[in-house]
């Protein structure tokens, strides 16, 4: 293998495990080590530079990041040994598995801790640049342009059909799940900043739009119908048949307070969980899900699901929906096809029925979450947006969000079909760095590469900048408001968050995977001590040779691919150095114990560029959202 | 030294021995040595070959004396007996535990200052009486542990880290050991583990004095251009005699060689050395061959490694003294007080 160059942005930022998923890049340990330290506020600032929603977030994150976070990895193997537990026996609230840092949670902690950090946002622009931009729809995607383009002096005007801006983050996300206040607080920060937010305002024609005066439009609309079921019965029980988004938005503006006492939801995903658990606590007593699927296939995540299971929701799987039954014009049920699922030689898999026969499960309402798509009534198809017929969607350039249209922008999931707020983020990002450029006569294609920072953490001989111990405890589960006071009232938050007691151990548990281990090959000296110290067998000195082979004869054979091996030149004895990132815990032990200093543990920092002057060549001046460097 | 304990943690592959242990369960406290201290490299080497042995850590005892590295046992096998003695008094512990339970494998862990100085008799003693156990010298020549004063061990000529040039002569531990009647001596280099970790496995099979003189450097006070137990000087000055593989039985083998490449040597225990010659006409059987050979090598400032002698037909003390085939501890009454019937004839034979 060829020595890794350490000094690409891409190497260091794949062993943050974390960051690399986060499709916000969110400089996920400097946050938890922030929370750790009690500053609770900048850890906000960290997330709220990054990815503008830290107590939406901290609440409702898909968090990608939790299923690529190193710490389970780790733990794999060592917590039935004892070896991740010792301390955890009398923990509370564990559960015996590895399983990541509660990422998403402590972005929660930051949030609710944090001391007033309005001061410390940026500024309304003083001087207006005298450029308009409306952005269609007050989503989050549309936010994050917002957020990025005023304070540099762009007019930014938000319309939505919706008197409240928040796009489906308050229309469907449920407020047991997220309370108003938490939006309000984040939204609120964005308009601050002179955002025009105009309520109520459906956009009709993006023709007459464009003959407008805008000098770039940016389309976050969101992928706003929900799917419907069409098998029999469905036009005969229309009225106690509902879809899942159209009835959660009316849930959210008041219009709808009641369901009946018995409900199914039809569905496996998100919407379902959250369709079944606002029935609960609008009179359905006896509310089911039914999905086609089996449980393990289910869309939703694994937490949502765990949720709704503990409010008392069964989960009916390999169902498929026949026929709705209805009397008088009444809705009785559903009827369901028995499905088992089998695999064909290509191994694909399929559902057949069982030829058992067919189940009927009797209810008072049905809510259909099957499913969620675009819809661009209002696009007409021949202003030069070129559109994918097939699918219906826009033609999106997937770097710079770019139309065929030059100054139409799209993002969110208006971009590429239904996906989440994070993505509506880093979609939002980078639109505002393009319409940015674009209207500063720049090439959209020239992205700005991030703000790297490499510094050695090393403060004594043995005492680092960064909290070396790892801690053995496993993950501390989030406390539950008491059941019966949380199903009453749908306003009241079911998570009650961790406190900061809680949030510090938890803050513990993450293995700082941006402090990196640095290698200096002429330092080294080759006789092992790294070798014997590591606790997780990452180091190696070896022949070199081509990587699938090397991965087999390292002190432990490294089968993750999607972790690379830190290789370096060859050292004196002929042999090189092969450190297998993979499970590194980042304990600094390999540093300590080399008496040369071959080894160094250094922070890794790396910020995405954001819209701005920096991210235009050939401007000097300094950006201006002033966010505090973090320690 | 760290001052952080290792986490538990290993890695999710880390394969387990016939014990079901990974080599992680073989693991002491974490070390208090300097930083890239050779004496670590050996405990690493010690725990990788218990490992390897499946030896179930409550059956082994370790003793050491006075020194760093008669500190080290504290780092390794923290599941086992241990003993730490007073300065050079590790063999006269070692051979009353010995004498006691004999079923335990005992393994002593001391310096050169802790053997060849104050320790020297008692060193002569425990070899010369073949008492079987598995004796490491960490030798680095000075006593690193009083801040690198030179030790019995350091070479003539060679210069202490301030500049001061040592005028003594200097034991040779191996040659001694020879001398003294011990039945498997052996050297290596604490940075070369390919090398050290089937010498320890052989060498804790083997029944009798076992003596391993391992070279380990000291990176605080003997390091330096000048020294003769420095990393540098010992990589360019070390002649392998042979590459050792040790298997616990002959069905264990797995790597062959060609013809007259590699010797097999059994031993007591079942156990097998194959050496693989690396040194022409040297055998390790012949006594008097290897002591000549070393004392050569060591004439022309070179040090000569691997495995140097050893008698597979070994005795130990216990064979000598004839004693109880158990432990004492197993003993019965009915064992110790046979009654007084046997009392009378007994004292009726010295009448
Ligand atoms: C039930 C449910 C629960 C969810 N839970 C989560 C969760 O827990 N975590 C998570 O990360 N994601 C969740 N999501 C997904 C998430 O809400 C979306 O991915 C995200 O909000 C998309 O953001 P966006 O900016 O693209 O648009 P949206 O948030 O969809 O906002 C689009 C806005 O545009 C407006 N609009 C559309 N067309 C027009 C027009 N022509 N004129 C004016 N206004 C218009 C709409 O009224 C809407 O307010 C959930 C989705 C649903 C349906
Ligand atoms: C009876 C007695 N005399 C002297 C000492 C002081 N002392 C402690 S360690 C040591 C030398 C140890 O040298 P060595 O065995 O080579 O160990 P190293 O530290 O070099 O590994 C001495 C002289 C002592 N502890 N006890
Ligand atoms: S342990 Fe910490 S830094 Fe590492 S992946 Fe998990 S959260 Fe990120
Ligand atoms: S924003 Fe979401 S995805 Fe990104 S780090 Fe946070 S919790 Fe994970
Ligand atoms: S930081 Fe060094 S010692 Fe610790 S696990 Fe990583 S490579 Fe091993
Ligand atoms: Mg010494």
């Amino acid at each position: 293998m060829k020595p890794t160059d350490i000094h690409t942005p891409d190497y260091f930022h794949k062993v943050v495990d974390c960051q690399w998923a986060c499709p916000a890049h969110t400089p996920v340990p400097e946050y938890i080590r922030l929370i750790a330290a009690g500053r609770y506020g900048d850890a906000y600032m960290i997330n709220w530079k990054a990815n503008v929603f830290p107590g939406i977030l901290g609440r409702t994150c898909d968090r990608p990041c939790e299923p690529a976070c190193r710490r389970a990895r780790v733990e794999e193997n060592n917590v039935d040994a004892g070896g991740a537990g010792e301390s955890a026996s009398g923990q509370t609230g564990s559960s015996a598995k590895p399983e990541p840092v509660a990422i998403c949670r402590l972005k929660r902690v930051a949030a609710d801790y944090k001391d007033d950090i309005r001061p410390r946002l940026p500024r309304r622009a003083a001087v207006m640049n005298g450029k308009k931009i409306a952005c269609v729809g007050a989503g989050p995607a549309s936010l994050t342009v917002a957020r990025d383009l005023a304070p540099l002096g762009y007019r930014v005007v938000v319309f939505d059909r919706d008197p409240r801006a928040g796009g489906m983050i308050w229309s469907q996300i449920p407020r047991f799940r997220l309370p108003m206040e938490v939006i309000d607080e984040e939204v609120g920060y964005i308009l601050d900043l002179g955002v025009e937010f105009r309520g109520g305002t459906e956009i009709q024609s993006m023709k007459a739009l464009l003959a407008q005066d805008w000098d770039a439009v940016f389309i976050g609309s969101g992928a706003p119908r929900g799917r419907d079921l069409d098998i029999p019965g469905r036009r005969e029980a229309a009225k106690n048949i509902h879809i899942g988004i159209d009835w959660l938005s009316s849930v959210s503006f008041g219009h709808v307070e009641r369901i009946g006492r018995r409900v199914i939801v039809l569905g496996g995903g998100n919407t379902a969980m959250d369709c079944c658990r606002t029935s609960r606590r609008l009179g359905g007593e006896d509310v089911k899900v039914v999905v086609r699927s089996g449980f393990e296939e289910m869309k939703a995540s694994p937490w949502e699901k765990e949720d709704a299971m503990r409010e008392g929701i069964p989960m009916l799987n390999m169902l498929v929906p026949k026929e709705f039954t209805h009397e008088k014009g009444r809705l009785t049920g559903v009827l369901f096809e028995k499905v088992k699922a089998v695999h064909d030689e290509k191994g694909r898999r399929r559902l057949v029925p069982t030829g058992e026969p067919d189940q009927h499960l009797e209810c008072d309402d049905v809510l259909v979450a099957v499913g969620q798509e675009n819809a661009f009534p209002w696009i007409e198809r021949d202003i030069g947006i070129r559109f994918d017929e097939k699918w219906g969607m826009p033609v999106v350039d997937e770097t710079t969000m770019q139309t065929t249209l030059a100054r139409v922008f799209v993002g969110g999931d208006a971009a590429f079909g239904p996906k989440n707020i994070i993505w509506a983020v880093a979609h939002g990002h980078d639109a505002a760095i393009s319409i940015d450029k674009f209207l500063n006569g720049e090439d959209v294609r020239e992205r700005p590469a991030p703000t790297v920072n490499l510094v050695s953490q090393k403060m004594g001989i043995h005492e680092w900048s960064y909290d070396n111990e790892v801690a053995a405890d496993l993950r501390y589960k989030v406390p539950h408001r008491d059941q019966k006071i949380a199903l009453k009232d749908i306003k009241v938050e079911v998570e009650l968050g961790f406190d900061p007691k809680l949030g510090f151990k938890e803050a513990q548990r993450c293995l700082n995977c941006d402090v990196q281990t640095v290698f200096k090959p002429k330092l080294c000296i080759e006789f092992d001590a790294c070798v014997d110290i590591c606790p997780m067998d990452c180091i190696t000195f070896t022949a070199n040779g081509e990587e699938k082979e090397l991965r087999t004869r390292l002190n432990a054979p490294a089968r993750n691919l999607a972790q690379d091996l830190y290789v370096s030149d060859v050292l004196k004895t002929g042999l090189i150095m092969a450190k297998d990132e993979d499970v590194c815990l980042h304990c600094g032990l390999c540093a300590e114990r080399c008496p040369t200093g071959a080894w160094d543990m250094q922070k890794f920092f790396l910020e995405l560029a954001h819209a701005g002057p920096a991210c235009r060549p050939g401007v000097t001046t300094k950006t201006a959202i002033p966010v505090r460097k973090a320690a | 030294m760290t001052y952080l304990a290792k986490p538990r943690l290993h890695h999710p592959a880390l394969p387990v021995n016939k014990l079901g242990y990974t080599r992680r369960d073989y693991e002491g406290k974490v070390s208090t040595l300097c930083a890239g201290c050779g004496h670590d490299s050996i405990s690493a080497a010690i725990i990788q070959a218990c490992w390897e042995l499946d030896l179930e850590p409550h059956r082994l005892a370790k003793l050491s004396g006075i020194g760093c590295s008669s500190k080290t046992p504290d780092y390794f096998l923290g599941n086992s007996h241990g003993f730490n003695a007073v300065h050079g008094r590790m063999p006269s512990v070692a051979t009353g535990a010995n004498l006691a339970n004999r079923d335990l494998v005992y393994l002593g862990v001391s310096g050169d200052g802790d053997s060849a100085s104050i320790g020297i008799g008692q060193f002569a003693h425990v070899m010369r009486r073949g008492l079987n156990m598995t004796y490491i010298v960490e030798n680095n020549g000075v006593y690193g542990l009083t801040k690198g004063q030179f030790s019995a061990t350091a070479d003539r000529g060679s210069k202490s880290k301030r500049g001061a040039v040592n005028a003594d002569s200097p034991i040779d531990l191996v040659s001694l050991a020879l001398q003294l009647g011990a039945t498997f001596v052996a050297r290596s280099f604490s940075g070369d583990k390919r090398q050290l970790v089937p010498l320890i496995k052989a060498a804790l099979a083997h029944r009798g004095a076992a003596l391993i003189d391992v070279i380990s450097p000291c990176v605080a006070f003997n390091n330096h251009a000048g020294s003769t137990k420095s990393y540098d000087y010992v990589r360019e000055h070390n002649t392998a005699v042979n590459r050792l593989d040790f298997w616990p039985s002959r069905d264990a083998i797995t790597v062959n060689y060609g013809e007259g490449e590699a010797i097999d040597v059994l031993q007591h225990d079942g156990s097998v050395l194959r050496l693989c010659k690396t040194h022409a006409e040297y055998d390790p059987t012949e006594r008097l061959a290897a002591m000549d050979l070393i004392a050569r090598h060591q004439a022309k400032g070179e040090l000569l490694t691997g495995l140097l002698y050893l008698d597979p037909g070994a005795e130990d003390l216990h064979q000598h003294l004839n004693t109880v085939a158990v432990p004492l501890n197993s003993l019965g009454t009915a064992d110790l007080c046979p009654g007084s019937q046997i009392l009378e004839r007994i004292n009726a034979s010295l009448r």
